[in-house]
């Protein structure tokens, strides 16, 4: 696979091995130093860092500022982007100031919808949507072009293009079409969400190697371990789009309470396993929520360290 | 049609309590269908009204009609002779009708009586629910006669998000209800059409300028001006 970008992230699937990406959440307050200490956590352990756009839609300290810090400190963002809460300027202008700090992923969201958040009451922009923010990224970046038609000569964004896929929100079948959509629109890499469904996960594959998707698009799989068997259930109940079997709660509430989080590592250990098997998946994004401290232990415990060294 | 509910009598309370002589005008139009500003509604709040100024001994004159529309003149007109004997008028019209007694009337105060909501249907009997929300330039063609501007929460054009389940939008956990997710709607029906080719192409972007976001907008046919 030729690369397109400087994007490290890029580089490394590029070169076949199994990518390993996590995330950190800004914080709800101005410090400095919240971010850049998950990042440490973080650093030596994974390829890319996402920094989350206002995750459930509750304010944070702003990704693409949470992106400078990240790469000012020589570590490779990933620039999560909603279109929720900025219209098709602000994102364009954002793009623009990320790739003035040399930021070469981004991640093209829809967005969580604004009532789940702590602003309930506020509009919702959604001037476009995921699909066509990765449109919007492609052009800028490889017909040079704003959506105005605006030329840049120079300064063009360099960015590997990713997106999310969710294989277990309804109706099942139109999953596959969706991503179809976004390699139609020009995504590269896909960070799926969180998977617990191991067979449905599975079944989504087919059908993405059917279409050949796999080949075109780098498909990351999502996990998140659970710290314990009351966010599972949390998980199962109250979080949109999130399947939790049943046998993973019955897991978790048959170990004692002080081992639930070790069972919980140990279920994405064998998953990691799993699917290193699974043909199509080239790599893994781990979201360890509030708990990146845990990251390094699994990318370990997985045989996916040390990280692989690029140019 | 337009689609209102009415107003906490509360609030008209507050806006009227200084007067003390108040028509209040219902709209034969819209609001009727959906059981909000017609001619039984104004008679339901009249006598409400009435009984609370009655009970917290203040003078209050209320009296009631009914225009055939409040959003054309003629029909408005017929307050011309009459609306100065009273120091303000409560209108269950939409907030078109509303405005446009207010552009007629100018020295008038007229307080709305309905909170306007939405274009849409009836459901069932006293339920009402959302179908256009008015953007200018129509894509039910693409999309199988179902509206994703109206219909998902983030109007998406190439939908469905990450947050349907089993039919329903993410927000139904929220507001306590089953929404529909609209692009679960479109989907089957394309399906049933046979046209699900329709939803392989990414969008272009959507022209909001016919929107609301282009400013207040007006429709001019030549052929019918005098």
């Amino acid at each position: 696979m030729n690369t397109t970008t400087p994007s490290r992230l890029e580089k490394i699937i590029a070169a076949g091995h199994l990518a390993v990406t996590s995330e950190c959440g800004p914080p709800r307050d101005g410090r400095a130093d919240v971010v850049e200490k998950k990042a440490q956590l973080l650093r030596n352990h994974v390829d890319a860092i996402n920094v989350t756009d206002n995750q459930t839609a509750v304010v944070r300290q702003c990704s693409l500022a949470a992106c400078i810090r990240l790469k000012l400190m020589g570590l490779e963002p990933v620039l999560q982007m909603v279109t929720r809460d900025r219209n098709r300027i602000a994102l364009q202008s954002d793009l623009l100031g990320a790739t003035a700090f040399g930021i070469h992923n981004v991640l093209c969201l829809t967005g969580d919808h604004q009532r789940f958040g702590d602003h309930p009451s506020s509009v919702n922009v959604f001037d476009m949507d995921s699909t066509r923010l990765i449109q919007t990224v492609k052009l800028m970046r490889d017909d040079g072009r704003l959506l105005s038609g605006h030329e840049m000569a120079e300064g063009r964004p360099q960015m590997f293009i990713g997106a999310a896929e969710n294989p277990f929100a309804d109706p099942f079948e139109i999953r596959v079409l969706r991503l179809a959509k976004k390699a139609a629109a020009g995504v590269q890499f896909i960070q799926t969400q969180c998977i617990y469904n191991m067979q449905k996960f599975k079944k989504w594959m087919q059908g993405v190697r059917e279409m050949g998707l796999h080949e075109k698009v780098a498909i990351l799989a999502g996990l998140t371990p659970m710290k314990n068997v009351g966010m599972a259930k949390y998980m199962k109940n109250r979080v949109p789009g999130i399947d939790v079997p049943d046998d993973i709660i019955k897991r978790l509430a048959g170990v004692p309470k002080e081992k639930q989080a070790e069972e919980g590592i140990q279920i994405c250990l064998e998953q990691i396993e799993e699917l290193k098997q699974e043909e199509g998946i080239r790599g893994f994004h781990i979201m360890a929520i509030e708990w990146e401290e845990k990251v390094p232990d699994i990318v370990e415990r997985a045989g996916l360290y040390p990280r692989p060294g690029v140019n | 049609m337009i689609k209102a509910k009415p107003k906490p009598i509360e609030e008209i309370i507050h806006e009227i309590k200084d007067c003390s002589k108040v028509l209040v005008a219902g709209c034969n139009g819209c609001v009727t269908v959906c059981e909000a500003g017609g001619l039984k509604e104004v008679e339901l709040l009249t006598s409400a009204l009435r009984i609370y100024f009655m009970k917290n001994n203040k003078h209050m004159e209320i009296d009631e009609t009914s225009l055939t529309r409040q959003c054309d003149k003629e029909y408005l007109q017929e307050l011309e002779d009459r609306i100065d004997r009273y120091d303000a008028v409560v209108s269950l019209a939409c907030g078109a009708g509303v405005q446009l007694m207010a552009e007629m009337y100018g020295d008038k105060p007229i307080f709305p009586g309905v909170d306007t909501c939405f274009i849409g249907i009836t459901e069932e009997q006293g339920v009402w629910t959302e179908r256009c929300q008015a953007c200018g330039q129509c894509i039910l063609a693409s999309t199988g006669g179902i509206c994703p501007i109206a219909r998902c929460a983030k109007r998406m054009l190439n939908g469905p998000c990450g947050g349907s389940e089993n039919g329903k939008c993410e927000i139904s956990i929220l507001v306590g209800r089953d929404v529909d997710c609209g692009w679960h709607l479109i989907y089957e029906r394309l399906k049933r059409l046979g046209q699900l080719q329709r939803f392989g192409q990414p969008s272009d972007d959507k022209d909001w300028t016919l929107s609301r976001d282009g400013g207040p907008r007006i429709i001019v046919k030549e052929d019918s001006k005098v």
